[in-house]
């Protein structure tokens, strides 16, 4: 693992200790000028190679998704929705998609799900040792500058679409970045396929300097735009409200759609709709039992070193 | 702008050739989802269907029903491009009252499917793009059931699931009317009552995981009393 991180500086606690040595920033080695695309001849490699044997690079799930925040008066609310799609079938109808960045910055993923997971988590780790190496609450626009700078490193490939809200020394921020890179600090933004339902409600209901509740409520009523609107956000709606020393993780604060409820579990009496198999339903062919023979040879004992 | 796509197979980097001006071109055909489902029992036949008719990822319609009656004792239901599924219904329809005036007789079912199997073939080399599933009373005055593909090649069933979700709901219905994949399970005959319940609970599973089904359901029961005709609210997200 590539690393600048030098334990012994943090383990001394001294910061004079450390202008000695050279102040640790970043943890990944500092990237080479220009693009690397060590990888892409290998991939074309494996997709061709994957081809001839008959199968297909697996696609990645999108989460198909509304999410949106909206600055108020003491803070910043995001919201989101909790499907995940794989085409157009459901593939989590619960997942989880406002991120943790840091105490005070939260961020919201849409596209696809594995790279908003883990640009998220790669910011959260960095962010965090950046932190510990100021002294500092971490600020929102640095992890906006850290989340374009990987994203456009990669030109676009890392398929994340993120709503990047929270709350340091200088107030409430809000901003959206885009997979290519591209940023905007905004009082009010939305992203995913159900973006423009959710716009279509904040632009007719939001005024600056909300209260609270009032901003909860927009922010609810944009994603259930979305949620009902959209063929590819549905499910519950999650927020997240942020405020200077306080956040509130309301997961689901909605749930705006309940499956259907059957018959028989409603009325409780063993009636028609009943799907429980009995035992010995599905056929047992043949059973073959091959006891394995095992001899006790050489018995030791290896101490870990927990100092 | 490097990419995987300039490495051809081996790893080597491909010749950039400039492929000059592309054509765009229209195509006649949009799919607008919906799921359709049919049953048919000893003395009845079921016809549902969702009422959702949507393109991309937005929703045209929540109450746009796929389940159209032709006769007393027939139903069709037609699920796939929307614009097709409205003219094929016109045509059967036409068809319908010609024969009647000529042949001074209704239409039965096993000859409805018939006359629509080769209306679609008719349409071999531009078909329309819908997926029909027939369901009725016979002449014996037993659930029949005929299920189509978009050419015209037909087959009676006892039950079938077509449209978006018919994926899921196909595999549900072998086991719980067809009784496959079961071992020791006494093959009771499927009752209206039961019936209506299984269609119920298996288009509720088939709202949860697929997008273009939800709204409600339109469940239309054919018995030589009449047609009788229920909706339920499913999934609206």
């Amino acid at each position: 693992m590539q690393h600048l991180y030098r334990p012994a500086a943090f383990v001394s606690g001294k910061r004079g200790s450390s202008s000695t040595k050279m102040a640790t920033l970043a943890v990944r080695r500092v990237p080479l000028g220009g693009f690397s695309f060590e990888n892409c001849k290998r991939n074309s490699v494996l997709e061709s190679e994957a081809n001839k044997v008959g199968f297909s690079v697996p696609t990645a799930r999108k989460t198909g998704t509304t999410i949106c925040g909206v600055v108020f008066k003491d803070g910043v609310v995001l919201g989101a929705d909790t499907r995940a799609t794989e085409g157009m079938v459901v593939a989590d109808k619960n997942c989880s998609k406002i991120h943790y960045i840091s105490p005070n910055i939260y961020c919201c993923g849409a596209g696809t799900a594995a790279d908003t997971e883990m640009t998220t988590q790669i910011i959260s780790s960095n962010l965090e040792l950046h932190s510990l190496s100021t002294g500092r609450l971490p600020r929102v626009a640095t992890a906006n500058r850290m989340l374009k700078q990987m994203l456009f490193r990669y030109q676009g490939y890392i398929g994340a679409a993120l709503v990047l809200g929270g709350v340091d020394c200088n107030g409430p921020h809000l901003y959206s970045i885009y997979p290519h890179g591209s940023t905007d600090k905004l009082p009010y933004v939305t992203m995913g396929s159900g973006s423009l339902a959710a716009m279509a409600v904040f632009e007719d209901r939001y005024k600056p300097d909300m209260e609270e509740e009032e901003a909860k409520r927009l922010v609810r009523d944009a994603i259930a735009a979305g949620i009902f609107n959209d063929l590819g956000s549905g499910s519950n709606i999650d927020l997240c409200v942020i405020t200077k020393g306080n956040v509130d993780y309301i997961r689901p604060h909605d749930e705006a759609n309940k499956k259907g409820v059957r018959r028989g579990e409603l009325e409780g009496v063993r009636l028609t709709g009943d799907y429980k198999y009995k035992r010995g339903t599905t056929a047992v062919l043949s059973k073959a039992v091959n006891p394995l023979d095992l001899e006790l040879l050489e018995e030791s004992v290896q101490t870990m070193d927990t100092s | 702008m490097l990419s995987a796509q300039n490495f051809g197979e081996s790893g080597k980097m491909k010749e950039y050739h400039y492929t000059g001006p592309v054509e765009h071109r229209f195509s006649p055909y949009a799919f607008n989802g919906g799921t359709v489902l049919a049953v048919a029992g000893e003395d009845f036949a079921i016809v549902a269907s969702d009422t959702r008719l949507s393109e991309g990822y937005s929703i045209h319609s929540r109450d746009s029903p796929k389940c159209y009656k032709l006769t007393d004792t027939t139903v069709i239901g037609c699920s796939g491009f929307h614009g097709d599924c409205l003219t094929l219904t016109k045509i059967i329809d036409a068809r319908l009252k010609m024969y009647k005036h000529s042949n001074n007789k209704t239409m039965t079912s096993g000859a409805i499917a018939a006359m629509l199997s080769t209306i679609l073939y008719s349409r071999r080399f531009f078909p329309y793009y819908v997926y029909n599933i027939i369901g009725g009373l016979d002449e014996q005055g037993k659930g029949a059931v005929y299920s189509f593909d978009p050419v015209g090649s037909y087959q009676r069933d006892t039950y079938k699931a077509g449209g978006s979700a018919s994926a899921m709901l196909q595999p549900l219905l072998d086991n719980q009317i067809g009784f496959k994949n079961m071992e020791g399970v006494e093959h009771v005959p499927l009752s209206k009552d039961k019936a209506v319940q299984l269609v119920k609970d298996v288009f509720i599973s088939a709202a949860e995981r697929d997008v273009y089904t939800g709204d409600a359901l339109r469940i239309c029961i054919i018995t030589k009393e009449g047609i009788q005709e229920q909706n339920i609210p499913l999934r609206k997200d």
